[in-house]
C-alpha cells in the first residue's frame, strides 16, 4: 500500500473542516473536542467507537470524584527538565506556565500535571523513534509538578523540534509537548498537546487539525509572554488549560 | 462557561512519561481481598491494541471515594518512583497494555456500587473514552438498566476463576463483535 500524499491528506483536511463550518452555520452545536473518527489521522480509523457514548446523568457516579496526588509523588526538581543530567540540555531554554482552571473559571489546586516531549533535534527517547536525529545524552524529556493554590504549573524545559512520522508521505508533527492533566474529578481527565505559535506546519498535521473548530484549536497554541522571558537565560510562553467534564460540586450546585 | 481545551492523543511516545512502577497494582500487598481484573483492548479489526494506556478510578473496598496520595510516591534521594507505601489506598491505577494488548490490574473490590472506572487512552485515539468494569450485576444500578442486553454484557466482568474477573475493552465492534459501552459525562 502506497502512503498518501500530503496534497491528499490536506484535501481531506479541508472537506473535514468545509463539513464542520456548514453544519455550524446550519445550526449544529460547535464542537470544543477532535472528532474520533478523523480518517486524515489514518490510526484512528479502526480505533473509534462507531456509536455514541451513553450519557450518565447519576449524582452518585463515582466518576465525579476522582484520584488526588500529593507531594510525596512529585520532586520539587521534578519540573526542570533542564536539569536531570549531569550536563545541559541543548537546544531553546523555555519556561512553559500557565493555570489550569474549570469551566466556571475556579483554579484546580494541588493536581498532577504531566508533560513528555522531543527533544531539540526533534526525536523522542523512545525505541520506536528511530529517525535519523540524534539523542540528546542531557535531556529525557518527562517532568511533573503539582498545581499551586491558584492553579499555577510551570516547567523550565527545552523547546522541542518538529519530527516527522508516518501518517503519510512527507508527515511532520508541528512542535507540541504533551501534557497530562487530573481535574477534583476523573471526568474532567485531559490529555492534550501545547503547540507553538506560528508554526508553519498547523495546517498540514492532521492531529492538530482533527479539532475542526477554529477557535477551539487555537486554543491549544501558547502566547509568547515577554514578560515571563528571563535575561541572558531563557523565553517565556503562557498557556491556561480549561478542563471539561462535571464534578461532584457542579451537581450538588443543580446543573 | 469557558470553553474547554480541547484533547488530543496520546500518541505513541508516553511510554517513559506516563507508566509508572507498579501503576497497575492498587491492592496493598498480599491483601487476602485482593482481585484481577485483566483483558486485551482491542481495535475495530479485532486486532489488540499494544499502545494503550488504561487508567483505573475506584471507590475504596470501605465505599470511600476519596482517594490518597501516594500512587506513583518517589525516592526524595533519588527522585525515582517506589510506588505505593503498601498501607494507603489510592483507588488509582494506570497500566499501559503490553505486545499482545493485555493489562492486568490488582486491587481490592470496591464498597458500594461494584464498578471500577476505566479511561481508555491510545495512539490513534484522539480523546479519550471512559468505560466501566462490573465485577457484578447490581440490582437499580441507573446506567445499567438503562442499556440492552447486549450493550449492558460489554460493561460486566467475566468471572474466570476465583478471584479473577476478565475484562475486554473493544474500541470499535464488527459485525461479530460488540463495541464496549463507552460513558458521557455532560
Amino acid at each position: 500500500m502506497t502512503s498518501p500524499t500530503q496534497k491528499e491528506i490536506s484535501a481531506e483536511i479541508a472537506e473535514r473542516r468545509d463539513a464542520y463550518a456548514k453544519a455550524v452555520a446550519d445550526g449544529a452545536p460547535r464542537m470544543d473536542h477532535p472528532h474520533r473518527d478523523y480518517p486524515p489521522y489514518r490510526s484512528s480509523v479502526l480505533r473509534h467507537p462507531k456509536r455514541p457514548p451513553v450519557p450518565v446523568r447519576d449524582p452518585e457516579a463515582v466518576e465525579l470524584t476522582g484520584p488526588v496526588f500529593g507531594h510525596t509523588d512529585v520532586t520539587e526538581w521534578d519540573n526542570d527538565l533542564t536539569r536531570q543530567h549531569t550536563g545541559e540540555p541543548l537546544g531553546e531554554r523555555i519556561i512553559v506556565t500557565g493555570r489550569v482552571i474549570d469551566r466556571n473559571g475556579r483554579p484546580v489546586r494541588g493536581q498532577l500535571v504531566e508533560i513528555w516531549q522531543a527533544n531539540a533535534a526533534g526525536r523522542y527517547i523512545h525505541q520506536r523513534d528511530q529517525h535519523p536525529a540524534p539523542l540528546d545524552p542531557n535531556f529525557t524529556g518527562v517532568g511533573r509538578c503539582l498545581t499551586d493554590d491558584e492553579g499555577r504549573y510551570t516547567f523550565i524545559t527545552i523547546k522541542p523540534g518538529p519530527y516527522p512520522w508516518r501518517n503519510h508521505d512527507n508527515a511532520w508533527r508541528p512542535s507540541h509537548i504533551h501534557f497530562s492533566l487530573f481535574g477534583t474529578a476523573f471526568t474532567q481527565r485531559l490529555v492534550t498537546q501545547m503547540y507553538f505559535p506560528g508554526d508553519p506546519l498547523f495546517p498540514y498535521d492532521p492531529i492538530m487539525q482533527s479539532v475542526t473548530d477554529d477557535a477551539a484549536r487555537q486554543r491549544m497554541v501558547a502566547a509568547y509572554d515577554h514578560d515571563l522571558s528571563k535575561p541572558e537565560w531563557a523565553l517565556g510562553y503562557r498557556w491556561d488549560i480549561v478542563l471539561d467534564g462535571p464534578t461532584a460540586t457542579v451537581f450538588e450546585e443543580g446543573r | 462557561m469557558l470553553p474547554p481545551t480541547p484533547s488530543q492523543t496520546v500518541g505513541p511516545f508516553y511510554g517513559y512519561a506516563l507508566p509508572f512502577a507498579k501503576g497497575g497494582e492498587i491492592a496493598p500487598p498480599g491483601d487476602p481481598r485482593t482481585i484481577t481484573l485483566h483483558g486485551h483492548v482491542l481495535d475495530g479489526a479485532g486486532q489488540p491494541i499494544p499502545d494503550a494506556l488504561l487508567e483505573f478510578w475506584q471507590a475504596g473496598p470501605d465505599g470511600s471515594r476519596s482517594g490518597a496520595p501516594g500512587s506513583l510516591r518517589r525516592d526524595p534521594t533519588t527522585g525515582a518512583v517506589i510506588g505505593r507505601d503498601g498501607v494507603a489506598f489510592t483507588g488509582f491505577g494506570r497500566v499501559p497494555t503490553d505486545a499482545d494488548g493485555h493489562y492486568a490490574l490488582r486491587t481490592l473490590p470496591p464498597g458500594g456500587p461494584p464498578y471500577i472506572s476505566v479511561c481508555v487512552f491510545a495512539r490513534g485515539l484522539l480523546h479519550h473514552l471512559f468505560t466501566r468494569a462490573y465485577l457484578g450485576e447490581p440490582e437499580g444500578d441507573p446506567l445499567l438498566d438503562s442499556l440492552e442486553p447486549r450493550d449492558r454484557k460489554t460493561l460486566i466482568a467475566t468471572p474466570e476463576r476465583d478471584r479473577v474477573y476478565r475484562f475486554d475493552i473493544r474500541l470499535q465492534g464488527d459485525e461479530n463483535h460488540e463495541e464496549t459501552v463507552f460513558l458521557a459525562f455532560d
